[in-house]
């Protein structure tokens, strides 16, 4: 194990050796979803169970504690450095501690890039909170007023006499201290930032360069046992016969075992099927091989994506639900200023290069388990409820995860693995192999959208929309059969669109296999659709694309939505804090525009294409460059702006972009799910390709220098890709891709 | 299973496993010998993430048997000693979730060994077998030519970071 999965739940008397700290020292925690912050040293029992984010030993070491889960994202660098920021420690002293599945953090699902957008200002003050309680221990040391004394690299500094005392020489009496209110801490200014803002390298390089990194699927427990599970290839469907001799003869098989049947909607309970238990991954692998299965027919047997795509795409041409009604309804479309256009996305899979995989051991309590998940709250709470515990019976450690992109948002492995553990009296550790994870996943549903615009002389006078999808919740509750309000505010509801008349409807659509959460979500299928129809709008109005959406966007202001007939969520936060703001907008349009034109002039057969979008309160444009050749495309370049607010790690920002523009690049040019007879076709990498680094463009990042407050960072980097590429080859070649992938239109 | 006593030599040093000798590399030395640096990707040989050296040969590890590497030495990237290259990836923060980053430095390894100044489409064909999902493969990229003593042929994040600070 290594030393951040090592932390255990702890007593008081138990937390300074777990965290290897000899004598003592200060010790932070924040007790739940008010973030009341609690000196360990004050409780009072001995027994009480508590995480920390902050503990300071006398040898001078600072452990942060990450409560979120890292995916690539930079977390377990990113919220250390706004404790570290607040508290003054020096970031060579810090050690980072990865937190246990615990409601007294509040939210630990880390998606819907959120972790530094909401925790930002709560990180900083648990910072402050230590900060005060270390210079008034100072002060007590120092015989002098605490306000004449900072917290400056690990030491509490008086500026006036030169004297200094290392947080470790005031680590135990500042412990013994009664805690600050919090309403008397004062917060630096962004101007006395420390180490929000700057580029600290990521935490774990070390060891990921030294293959010491522990994920998921890393997991070693001793007699563990290791298992491979074949799932129900058609949702719905139940195991009918199994004939499992020859798996049972495997060498390395230990047992096989029927998983139970789902009840009711999806949720995050597994598939059911069968495991294969072996004493090696090999075994279990190769036993899996030799089982005779027979399945039961499902209501999804007839599922065939193609087909199902077709009566989607002409639903969305007939009167949906009005879900947004700005301006009078438009009537008249006269057909030489009207276009409309129809987009379609396929169904898409997450891919992470880490399936999913979790490690489960019963213990004279209950359970404990080793995962690589998003979301370590719900991990423990649907093992609980399938194991028949409370759930502080339910230890879920949370490993790296190599990749999540909203997969591991879903605990279903978590549970597997709970399962054979208890089954077979033995640790088990769960592995997906590519193949389960592309045909057992919870995918990003397939979608359809049209759209009718009308262009008069003077501008766009009118635009029609509508959105067809299965949605999320279908997954939650079997009975839904149209998108969520929360769903269409990803893209669809919420562009800030200055016309005299928009009309969003959406229409039904069922569900057939698990839909989940993919990295931006539905802002993937509608920032396709708005960012490719309004570059249609701007070829019928002859403008460039970035000017045609100034025009659209309209005046500088704070769009709110009023008397329009719906509510916007906002990604959960207030419109006054993170303001749908047109400037911002156009911030970073003007941003790509001058990037775009210090770039040399494109070439015969080039063309660039441009989209921008706002999600996750962040706004993203984007420009990219594309040559075809011989019905051959190639990208060429990428130009992405973000400003998403205040950064606490700007190169993480930068690695996320370049992350958003290869992951757009993915689905846009290569991205399909499809299923016949209820089955998904594609199998592994070879038919559902990822990005290879042959065919990544150059990227150039732009950051909006910005003191607002935090955005997303994670997701709003993906939605304007796509269409800004589809955009690019319309301008190289005229040719127009309104289906997705690219692939299925030229070779890429 | 078959009681077979293979040798094996990772890293230097000698093993002895009681393995069936048609087991992939890969799950001999994650599960039997435990270093599991070396990742599980795909099991088809199709993203890399399992890249190992095989006498200094950039072999998937998930394809490779116990028996098709006796007498051979493995290096795995607990094994990988290649200073400039781990100090290029610092350099460059390459890493985002890592999960697929011992396969890439496997395979940048290999490819420096051979070519020490590659070309950028050199380095386009040696690396194209190693799938990231994250999306770091400009920065491999630089940190390769970086570690070559080359420099970066295509828009570095540092200096975007540092005409950031600057302005």
């Amino acid at each position: 194990m290594s030393q951040f999965t090592a932390v255990q739940n702890f007593s008081r008397r138990d937390v300074l050796k777990l965290f290897g700290v000899a004598g003592g020292g200060l010790a932070l925690g924040a007790s739940g979803v008010s973030w009341s912050p609690m000196a360990l040293a004050q409780q009072g029992t001995s027994e009480s169970r508590l995480n920390l984010f902050i503990a300071i030993g006398e040898d001078n070491q600072v452990y942060l504690t990450c409560h979120r889960s890292e995916m690539g994202q930079g977390i377990r660098t990113g919220i250390p450095q706004v404790l570290a920021d607040e508290l003054g420690a020096k970031w060579d002293n810090v050690v980072v501690v990865q937190g246990l599945a615990d409601e007294r953090y509040g939210s630990q699902n880390t998606d819907g890039s959120r972790s530094i957008r909401r925790g930002f200002d709560k990180m900083r003050e648990m910072g402050a909170m230590a900060r005060t309680m270390l210079e008034q221990a100072g002060a007590e040391r120092l015989k002098v007023p605490a306000s004449e004394l900072s917290c400056i690299d690990n030491e509490v500094v008086h500026s006036v006499s030169g004297r200094r005392l290392s947080f470790g020489e005031l680590a135990l009496a500042a412990a013994a201290l009664p805690l600050p209110d919090p309403a008397s801490l004062t917060l630096k200014s962004a101007g006395q930032y420390t180490h929000i803002g700057k580029s600290h390298g990521i935490v774990d390089m070390e060891d990921i360069l030294t293959g010491q990194a522990e994920f998921g699927y890393d997991v070693q427990l001793d007699g563990m046992l290791y298992a491979s599970i074949t799932r129900p290839p058609v949702a719905g469907s139940v195991l009918n016969h199994l004939d499992d001799t020859l798996a049972r003869a495997t060498a390395g098989v230990v047992d096989v075992i029927t998983l139970p049947v789902p009840i009711g909607a999806p949720s995050f309970q597994p598939l059911g099927g069968v495991a294969v238990v072996a004493t090696n991954s090999w075994s279990a692998i190769e036993g899996r091989k030799q089982l005779s299965i027979r399945w039961g027919k499902s209501p999804n047997d007839a599922h065939d994506s193609q087909q199902y795509l077709a009566e989607l795409s002409e639903r969305v041409k007939q009167p949906g639900k009005v879900v947004r009604q700005q301006g009078p309804v438009n009537t008249d479309w006269p057909k030489e200023q009207t276009i409309s256009a129809l987009y379609t996305v396929p169904y898409l899979a997450h891919a992470m290069m880490e399936p999913p995989t979790a490690t489960a051991r019963m213990t004279a309590d209950g359970v404990e388990l080793w995962a690589s998940t998003q979301t370590p709250q719900s991990a423990q709470q649907t093992v609980a409820n399938a194991l028949g515990l409370k759930v502080e019976q339910v230890i879920i450690h949370v490993t790296l995860l190599g990749g999540g992109f909203g997969r591991k948002s879903k605990p279903d492995f978590c549970v597997e693995a709970a399962l054979l553990a208890k089954q077979t009296g033995k640790p088990v550790k769960v592995s997906w192999s590519r193949e389960d994870e592309l045909q057992n996943g919870y995918l990003h549903a397939i979608s359809a959208q049209y759209f009718k615009g009308k262009v008069g002389a003077d501008g766009v006078e009118a635009i029609l929309q509508r959105s067809g999808f299965p949605s999320i919740s279908s997954t939650f509750n079997a009975s839904v059969d149209e998108p969520s309000a929360s769903e269409l505010d990803m893209g669809f509801v919420d562009v800030p669109l200055s016309i005299n008349s928009l009309r969003c409807e959406s229409v039904k659509a069922q569900a057939h296999t698990r839909i989940g959460w993919l990295r931006s979500v539905c802002n993937i299928q509608h920032g396709f659709g708005i960012g490719s129809f309004v570059d249609e709008l701007a070829h019928k109005r002859g403008l460039p694309t970035v000017q045609m959406w100034r025009e659209l966007l309209g005046s500088d202001r704070h769009e709110t939505f009023e008397n329009q007939g719906f509510t916007y969520g906002n990604y959960g936060d207030s419109l006054s804090r993170h303001p749908v703001d047109t400037a911002r907008f156009k911030g970073v349009i003007d941003a790509v525009e001058q990037a775009m034109a210090r770039q040399p002039k494109p070439t015969s057969g080039q063309g660039w294409g441009f989209a921008v979008h706002r999600s996750f309160t962040a706004f993203v444009a984007t420009a990219t460059l594309v040559e075809v050749t011989d019905n051959k495309l190639k990208v060429l370049k990428s130009i992405i702006a973000i400003d998403a607010g205040t950064l606490v790690n700007p190169d993480r920002v930068r690695s996320q972009l370049e992350g958003a523009v290869m992951f757009g690049l993915t689905l846009a040019l290569m991205g399909q799910i499809s299923f016949k007879a209820g089955r998904v076709e594609q199998s592994n990498f070879h038919d559902y390709p990822l990005l290879r680094m042959s065919q990544c463009p150059d990227i150039e990042t732009i950051i909006i220098a910005s003191d607002a407050v935090p955005a997303g960072v994670g997701e709003p980097g993906v939605p304007p890709v796509a269409p800004s590429v589809v955009n690019a080859i319309f301008a190289a070649t005229g040719k127009r891709i309104r289906q997705l992938p690219i692939n299925a239109h030229m070779s890429v | 299973m078959s009681k077979n006593s293979l040798g094996l030599k990772i890293n230097g040093k000698d093993y002895t496993l009681d393995a069936d000798p048609n087991m992939p590399v890969l799950w001999a030395i994650r599960d039997i010998v435990g270093l599991t640096g070396t990742k599980f990707g795909c099991g088809a040989g199709l993203c890399g993430a399992c890249t190992v050296h095989v006498d200094g040969q950039p072999q998937r590890a998930c394809l490779t048997s116990l028996k098709q590497v006796q007498g051979k030495q493995v290096t795995t990237i607990e094994g990988l000693t290649f200073e400039p290259l781990k100090r290029a990836w610092r350099e460059h923060n390459v890493p985002q979730c890592g999960y697929c980053q011992a396969g890439q430095l496997m395979s940048a390894a290999a490819l420096l060994t051979q070519t020490a100044q590659p070309t950028e489409r050199q380095i386009d064909e040696a690396m194209a077998g190693n799938l990231c999902r994250c999306g770091t493969y400009t920065r491999i990229k630089a940190a390769i030519q970086t570690a070559s003593g080359q420099k970066v042929s295509q828009t570095d994040a540092r200096s975007e970071s540092e005409q950031e600070a600057q302005a």
